[in-house]
């Protein structure tokens, strides 16, 4: 079995970041200019790297699939970024934004990383603020927070509706910065196919200029992948169109352990889904849970007019309605975290308490905000998703519909979860290296510090902290002993190889010349990935999935359509082909993982291993480990499961409760 | 929510095979889709019937569908982003148009922003721009407290409507000049109001102006043409704030 070294600091939680940055080594700055990193990827985690490094010294070149850095997805988060600033002087400290993390992932996350990411989550917001991002701000003139779901303190700094969009383009006016300096070049519209390994370390990459359609070969000393995560698997996702998880599936190929991919988050406030032709499903912040209230009718009379369409959600008054998170979970009520209330929505609409018109819906209601704020403040909070959901729904969500009772009631939205974030990921070290050595992963790319489920509010946080303050340290540890390496020669023979595969891979799959497009495909393999491999998991489902998977990916060897030859420039059609066979790897990944896991635990739900009362029931005994993927040479052969156990020195391992 | 309606449109819509290929408008009859769908929906169901019949699909720049990368383009009947107020191509539904309505899809016309395949344009220069000048400069690392200097909610606020541009370039294609004051305005204007932003102010508007010029954008006339068809409806009092910002500076040379 392959060895595992998750290379975790010696003393206590509070002082090993501390204690790292104290012994690491460093390069020094002549030697810099001499090195060259490339990082794979301009959202939050990749600028913020890139830009870091360059700022330090380092060569980048840093790449991106959009046409320009300040596209990547980083910029659709809404709701806003943890950090333990304790402003609000309500009993917020380092440890505390620590233990909510840890136990927001079901004590499945490494302890030592998440201390981390904890520490330096108040860096972010200094260093945010100086490069001018337009946080919201009190009438004093200092920072403004609000809750997110996990905490009972007010951690959460936002920019309206659209912080991942300033904090994105804080990120990028940085980068820009250092493109100007020539620190770093920057490829737009080139996407990655493959690592260049050289005597066992990662050297380079080979990318694809997606206007041209050529491969070009680019050399490096160490290659960072900062590529987001594997939502679209599943079709429809919150993840913009473009997100794919290809390169860390060539990661995966070149012996990088794909950790904990079971782990995958279902946003509880997504639009529901309209209609076979979508495309895409749309996020509603859950900063909307602040003020809003979830229910379902109480009756199941009213839910069955709901879904016929006789009666409307507002001519149902305030008694015949079950404010099911508030009834279960009085301490938390809606802020309970993601996964609890995506699993207690689909509960009721499995019992039949569904409000639309196929029972997949559940109603997000401010009615009782609006009667005690007055419209006006519900919509400066609120205005820009108000306006979202009506443009996409045509129902506008703070408008009067009806009085009963002598209480006013306002059209309520309605939402449905959705998948939104992958937890799992690269397994990395805690430096942020992944099992090949050379080839680091930050971002939603790597398996990270949310263990099983991630807080709301808490990726950007997570991004950030890698790219600003966790990655620019770590690298140097490992750039230290290649000062004296020179600079690769991106025409030597292993890039020459590298490249040629790529191409035959390529025309591999423009010569199927089958019959099903790439999108009638990704969309059946979306659906076994809902169906079998969602919400609730089971023994049965996920070999029904497997099963399934296996016949998908020889459906698409064998009755792919691409159109064109590879003789043409830009080919969207097989640069999505691309995609979705990595697609069925990480899919067929997901539901090897849920099936080894005989435990449900934060995203991850088998419905075998619940209480009594319909919580997740972990199996701390036999399962307290990261499960990492080990690859065995070819797509065909079941990769090998290695087992990094977590050990917990600072924390209890309890069971998660947010009903007390 | 789902409705059993379906309708019909005709897309009328520019192909061009590369940057330096003549292009042309190609029609497409009866697209069939829903009211609820999405306007680049309709495109994806376009596009799926072009690769079943073998054909090459239209390429068109898109990516979160949400409204925010800024990604997406397209004009849509004489309008960038279409006939919504305040919104994006993504953010258009299918029941803003009748049915069968003929649907004019261009790609944006500008100089600086020329065409690489049928509607998806090179918007590089914008980057460009942001590069001059868009930014703070200081090394992460060395910030002081965010709270160390208040910032005034009404000040914060404003900037914050400033810094909500997205790059897509609407503007541009919107004016008759190909200005893109707009663009460059907004950025400059977040910075201006923001104490961060001061220390560099008279260099920024100076070195972002004159990249503006340099690649090739027009002037601004007040048209008001971009501010009309801004999808994050970017006011045009960015570009008087601009105008001060640059005045100053220039009497400070």
């Amino acid at each position: 079995m392959a060895e595992i070294n998750s290379k975790i600091p010696e003393g206590p939680v509070a002082e090993k970041w501390t204690n790292y940055k104290a012994h690491q080594k460093l390069v020094n700055p002549a030697n810099k200019r001499k090195l060259d990193i490339i990082v794979v990827g301009t959202g939050l985690a990749g600028a913020s790297a890139a830009s870091t490094l360059a700022e330090m010294g380092f060569n980048i070149l840093n790449f991106c699939i959009q046409d320009s850095p300040r596209r990547a997805h980083s910029i659709a988060a809404q709701g806003g970024i943890n950090a333990a600033k304790n402003y609000q002087n309500d009993g917020d400290s380092v440890y505390r934004l620590f233990y909510d993390t840890v136990k927001g992932g079901d004590y499945r996350a490494r302890e030592a990383n998440v201390y981390r990411l904890a520490e330096v989550s108040a860096n972010i917001i200094d260093q945010c603020v100086a490069q001018g991002v337009p946080f919201a701000r009190e009438y004093g003139g200092l920072l403004a927070n609000r809750s997110f779901g996990g905490a009972q303190v007010s951690r959460t700094f936002y920019a309206k509706g659209q912080t991942g969009q300033q904090l994105l383009l804080g990120a990028y006016s940085s980068l820009n910065r250092q493109i100007k300096a020539g620190k770093v070049k920057s490829f737009n519209r080139y996407e990655m196919h493959d690592i260049v390994m050289i005597d066992g370390r990662a050297r380079g990459i080979i990318a694809k200029n997606l206007v041209t359609g050529k491969f070009e070969r680019f050399a490096a000393h160490a290659v960072v992948l900062a590529t987001g995560g594997y939502g679209n698997t599943y079709f429809l996702s919150t993840n913009a169109m473009g997100c794919n998880c290809s390169a860390a599936i060539a990661a995966f190929r070149k012996g990088a352990y794909m950790a904990n991919p079971s782990y995958v988050q279902i946003h509880p406030t997504c639009i529901p889904v309209h209609g076979d032709k979508q495309s895409k499903l749309t996020l509603m912040s859950e900063s909307l849970r602040n003020d809003g209230r979830i229910w379902v009718p109480k009756n199941i009379e009213d839910a069955k007019k709901l879904q016929r369409g006789e009666i409307k959600g507002s001519d149902i008054p305030e008694e015949n309605r079950d404010y099911y998170l508030e009834r279960r979970y009085p301490a938390f009520g809606n802020l309970v975290p993601r996964d609890v209330a995506s699993r207690a929505a689909k509960e009721r609409c499995d019992h039949g308490f569904g409000v639309n018109n196929t029972g997949l819906a559940v109603f997000l209601d401010f009615s009782e905000a609006i009667n005690r704020l007055g419209i006006d403040v519900v919509r400066q909070r609120y205005g820009n998703l108000f306006d979202m959901y009506e443009e996409i729904t045509d129902v506008n969500p703070g408008q009067f519909a009806k009085e009963i009772n002598g209480v006013k009631y306002y059209n309520p939205m309605m939402i449905f979860p959705a998948i939104h974030y992958t937890m799992g990921g690269l397994w990395v070290d805690y430096e942020l290296q992944t099992s090949v050595k050379g080839l680091f992963a930050i971002g939603e790319c790597n398996f990270s510090d949310h263990g099983a489920n991630r807080l709301g509010a808490s990726a950007l946080m997570q991004g950030l902290a890698d790219g600003y303050f966790v990655l620019p340290y770590t690298i140097q540890n490992y750039l230290s002993d290649q000062i004296t390496v020179p600079r690769f020669d991106p025409n030597s023979k292993e890039f020459m190889d590298a490249q040629a595969k790529c191409e035959k891979e390529q025309e591999a799959l423009i010569k199927i010349k089958g019959k099903r497009s790439v999108d009638s495909i990704h969309k059946e393999l979306g659906h076994i990935m809902w169906e079998y491999v969602g919400m609730g998991r089971t023994k049965e489902s996920l070999e029904t999935a497997l099963k399934k998977l296996k016949e998908l990916r020889q459906e698409f060897e064998k009755n792919l359509f691409v159109p064109g030859t590879v003789e043409e420039g830009m080919n969207v059609e097989l640069d999505k082909a691309f995609h979705l066979r990595d697609f069925i790897i990480m899919g067929e990944l997901i539901a090897r993982d849920a099936l080894s896991r005989n435990e449900s635990c934060g995203g991850h739900f088998r419905e075998e291993y619940q209480t009594e009362e319909g919580e997740a029931k972990r199996d701390d005994e036999n399962y307290f480990y990261v499960g990492c993927w080990n690859y065995q040479g070819n797509d065909e052969k079941e990769p090998e499961l290695i087992k990094e156990p977590l050990t917990y020195e600072a924390i209890k391992v309890q069971t998660r409760n947010y009903k007390s | 929510m789902a409705t059993d309606n379906t309708m019909k449109v005709n897309l009328k819509v520019w192909r061009q095979a590369d940057s330096k290929a003549k292009g042309e408008f190609k029609l497409y009859e009866n697209v069939e889709t829903t009211p609820d769908t999405s306007f680049l929906e309709t495109l994806d169901i376009l596009n799926e019937t072009l690769v079943e019949k073998g054909e090459e699909p239209i390429v068109f720049d898109h990516d979160c569908r949400e409204g925010i990368c800024g990604m997406c383009s397209l004009f849509i009947n004489g309008h960038p982003h279409g006939p919504a107020q305040g919104a994006t191509t993504c953010q258009l539904y299918m029941r803003r148009f009748k049915d069968g309505e003929t649907i004019t899809v261009e790609p944006w016309r500008s100089a600086a922003f020329p065409v690489i395949k049928d509607l998806m344009v090179n918007r590089n220069a914008f980057d460009q721009i942001q590069q001059a000048g868009g930014y703070v400069s200081f090394n992460c690392g060395g910030a002081q407290d965010a709270n160390a200097i208040p910032i005034s909610k009404v000040d914060a606020d404003e900037a914050m409507d400033s810094a909500t541009c997205i790059g897509c370039g609407a503007c541009v294609a919107a004016c008759k000049n190909g200005s893109a004051m707009l663009f460059v305005s907004a950025k400059v204007s977040q910075f201006a109001l923001l104490p961060q932003g001061r220390v560099e102010a008279v260099k920024r508007v100076k070195s972002m102006v004159a990249k503006m010029d340099e690649l090739g954008f027009g002037n601004c006339t007040n048209t008001r043409a971009c501010e009309a068809e801004c999808p994050k409806c970017i006011s045009i009092s960015n570009i008087a704030r601009m105008n001060r910002e640059f005045i100053c500076a220039k009497f400070k040379d």
